[in-house]
């Protein structure tokens, strides 16, 4: 019962329903049936993206409970693992994705002043700072790829770092793992905002109904965070 | 063989049936309607999440054909990274499972911090709902570890990236560690919905206002967050310094404060009740009796030295079983039976319905009241073969589970056939206080012809004649 699709959208097309069940107030299509207005609906969608990020923090929460204990067993190794990343590309990534952020602000702010053109060009420009995040990201992979700085099995490195300690892969093997999962979410929000920003372009988005924009804003907002935390762990080590 | 079987047996009942039981089935039905809600905040979710539970159940019960896992229900590296069998596939199971779960638990939340009846506080709640939202908070708050877990321990088994392997670096006990810091709380995932029927069952049935409602509120949240401190109690044997056992002993302890709190304030509640034994309330006198072994058992193992004699012997078999199907199944049928007219119209047997529920009682306390001998006396689990010694006492454990297995399935005969031969349901059998007993039996698609304003306490019997049926 409690889980009935049918009639999720109540279909209103010419404005109150024929048997005048939408009284004296003007019936919002988007609004589902089970809710009374349209800003418990908002509220409601905002709590379940904030339970949502919870989970993702506790996600990522296991990998950095898990690094933290490694970095205890190989405090020398990791150390000097981590002069093998690029601090340069790391830090500038930061800047990008920070500046994301604030293109991301702009565009939620856009979406509820009615200006819909505006909310794409913004929601456009933070799908360009998470491409070159991405690209900054590649060209780090590549790197560290052709270094034979790899996790586990796979770690061939004949630089600085020639094995003799399981610290080295250990260390890689997080990096991969927490930078590659940081770096699937990002895809996911280049998607999710390319989307967004199709939409705003026909002007689906007003002061009434903005609540997709504001949601994948949340979720963009806690993907930099995290990079906010990957970049000292990972980077600034001493 | 052996091995495979009690995996099968453990990832199913776990992760397939005890988990999503309570809050999938019945507080989807009932939770949205206690509230006066015409449905959760995220049907399209809720439905997603029966999909991926559907998706996990295909995935788990197909890796039985395709090379049966032979690993236990808890994956322990470096066995599981190392073993033949389809661990991937069942990691995968469990890990779709996880996310069936946290949907569920996130609608929950979410459906009772927005859609309550105008005039319902928080402290206007039916407890049902304080116990199904704590479990809420454990799913989604602990659900998303086992998930990486899970994600690490295929990437260990396919590439050997060595987070797992002592070989290159990596730490087999971290997967323990990882592994119960959701799988602790999991348990209270599985009991603390138990509780939450046994709260209803008991004042309905005594026809007695709630005793200490505020206290089985807090209760079953402080359940849910000392739940994520405790999970060092199930390696006190793997290796952990005497420190940290002698801390997660003493926070296990505590346990017991709010699971005792419950359980006096039920009994208090019958305390001078006017009570009547139809099924469901045997069922939860039933829970009580076998909580309170399954519960008392419990602190044996939050005792060091007692923990050290009885691990993996067949105690902490019968202990779990006691807590697991002892409590929560017994509430999960005990509510299935409190709501059964409710949810389909009908009425059941309730002569067949008692029989069913005394040979359950019966038949459970012969299979797993027997164990805690075994156990003592040093029978370990996950083996086959046994001393000679042990034998009157395994065979007496096994007709019990002829017992149990006779009052389970006459149990499904009577509610089946309910639904063909059953008395039409009155809309409210058993005089109960909450919404849901306010909509017709079975509820229209929208639950409630209007939408129900809050006009009395949830458990309010002083100022109601109460008609019994």
């Amino acid at each position: 019962m409690s889980t009935s699709t049918v009639d999720l959208h109540p279909e209103h097309p010419h404005g109150p329903g024929p048997h005048g069940d939408a009284g004296a107030h003007e019936h919002d299509p988007r609004q589902q049936h089970h809710f009374t207005t349209m800003e418990q609906q908002f509220d409601t969608s905002k709590i379940g993206m904030w339970l949502f990020l919870a989970t993702e923090v506790l996600t990522f929460g296991g990998l950095f409970a898990g690094f933290g204990l490694m970095q205890n067993r190989y405090p020398q190794e990791f150390v000097e693992a981590h002069e093998q990343l690029q601090r340069l590309a790391g830090a500038l990534n930061t800047v990008v994705l920070l500046v994301s952020s604030f293109t991301m602000v702009m565009g939620v702010q856009a979406a509820r002043n009615n200006q819909p053109k505006k909310t794409a060009r913004y929601l456009w420009l933070t799908v360009a700072c998470a491409g070159i995040f991405m690209v900054v990201k590649a060209y780090e992979y590549t790197h560290k790829f052709e270094e034979g700085l790899l996790p586990g099995v796979f770690y061939h490195h004949h630089g600085d770092l020639i094995a003799g300690s399981h610290g080295y892969a250990t260390f890689f093997s997080f990096y991969f793992m927490m930078t590659g999962l940081h770096g699937l979410h990002v895809l996911i929000g280049m998607i999710l905002l390319s989307w967004l920003a199709i939409r705003a372009k026909r002007g689906e988005f007003s002061d009434k109904y903005y609540t997709p924009v504001d949601l994948v804003g949340l979720f963009w907002h806690l993907v930099d965070m995290i990079w906010i935390y990957l970049f000292p762990l990972y980077y600034l080590i001493t | 063989m052996y091995n495979r079987f009690f995996t099968l047996h453990g990832v199913v009942m776990v992760f397939l049936f005890i988990i999503p039981s309570i809050p999938a089935s019945l507080a989807n039905f009932a939770l949205p309607m206690m509230l006066g809600a015409k449905d959760v905040a995220f049907p399209r979710i809720n439905l997603m999440s029966f999909y991926l539970w559907c998706a996990g159940a295909v995935l788990g019960i197909s890796s039985m054909v395709l090379g049966a896992v032979d690993t236990g229900w808890t994956f322990y590296t470096p066995y599981s990274t190392t073993t033949d069998g389809s661990v991937g596939l069942m990691v995968m199971a469990a890990f779709i499972l996880g996310f069936s779960s946290i949907f569920t638990g996130l609608n929950f939340i979410a459906t009772v911090h927005k859609l309550r009846a105008p005039g319902m506080g928080f402290f206007d709640m039916p407890l049902f709902v304080w116990g199904i939202y704590a479990t809420g908070i454990i799913q989604i708050l602990a659900t998303p570890v086992l998930a990486i877990t899970l994600v690490l321990l295929l990437i260990e088994r396919t590439f050997q990236i060595g987070i797992f392997d002592s070989r290159i670096g990596g730490d087999p006990v971290l997967f323990q560690h990882f592994f119960w810091f959701y799988s602790h709380p999991a348990v209270y995932i599985m009991i603390v919905p138990g509780m939450a029927i046994i709260s209803e069952l008991i004042p309905t049935f005594s026809r007695k206002t709630m005793f200490g409602y505020r206290a089985i509120a807090y209760s079953s949240v402080s359940l849910a967050l000392l739940s994520f401190i405790v999970w060092g109690h199930h390696m006190f044997v793997a290796g952990e310094s005497d420190l940290a056992n002698v801390i997660f002993s003493a926070l296990t302890f505590l346990v017991a404060i709010p699971s005792g709190v419950k359980v006096f304030n039920w009994l208090s509640t019958m305390y001078k009740g006017n009570i009547t034994f139809e099924t469901p309330m045997l069922y939860a006198l039933s829970f009580l009796f076998l909580f309170a072994i399954g519960g008392l058992t419990g602190i044996f193992f939050s005792t060091l030295s007692v923990d050290i004699h009885l691990t993996d012997t067949y105690f902490v078999v019968a202990h779990f079983h006691y807590v697991m199907m002892g409590s929560t199944v017994i509430a999960f049928i005990g509510g299935v039976h409190y709501w059964w007219p409710k949810m389909t119209g009908k009425m059941y047997s309730e002569t067949w319905g008692r029989i069913g529920c005394l040979l359950v009682f019966i038949g459970f306390n012969m299979t797993f009241g027997s164990q805690f001998i075994m156990g003592g006396q040093g029978m370990p689990r996950r083996y086959f073969n046994y001393l000679d010694q042990f034998q009157p006492i395994h065979a007496f454990s096994t007709y019990g589970s002829w017992v149990l297995g006779a009052g389970l399935f006459m149990t499904a005969i009577n509610l089946l056939a309910s639904l063909k031969i059953g008395k039409q349901a009155p809309d409210n059998p058993w005089g109960g206080t909450t919404l849901e007993w306010q909509s017709s039996s079975p509820p229209i698609t929208h639950n409630f012809e209007e939408q129900p304003v809050l006009e009395h306490e949830p458990y309010d019997y002083r100022h109601r004649t109460v008609t019994h049926v």
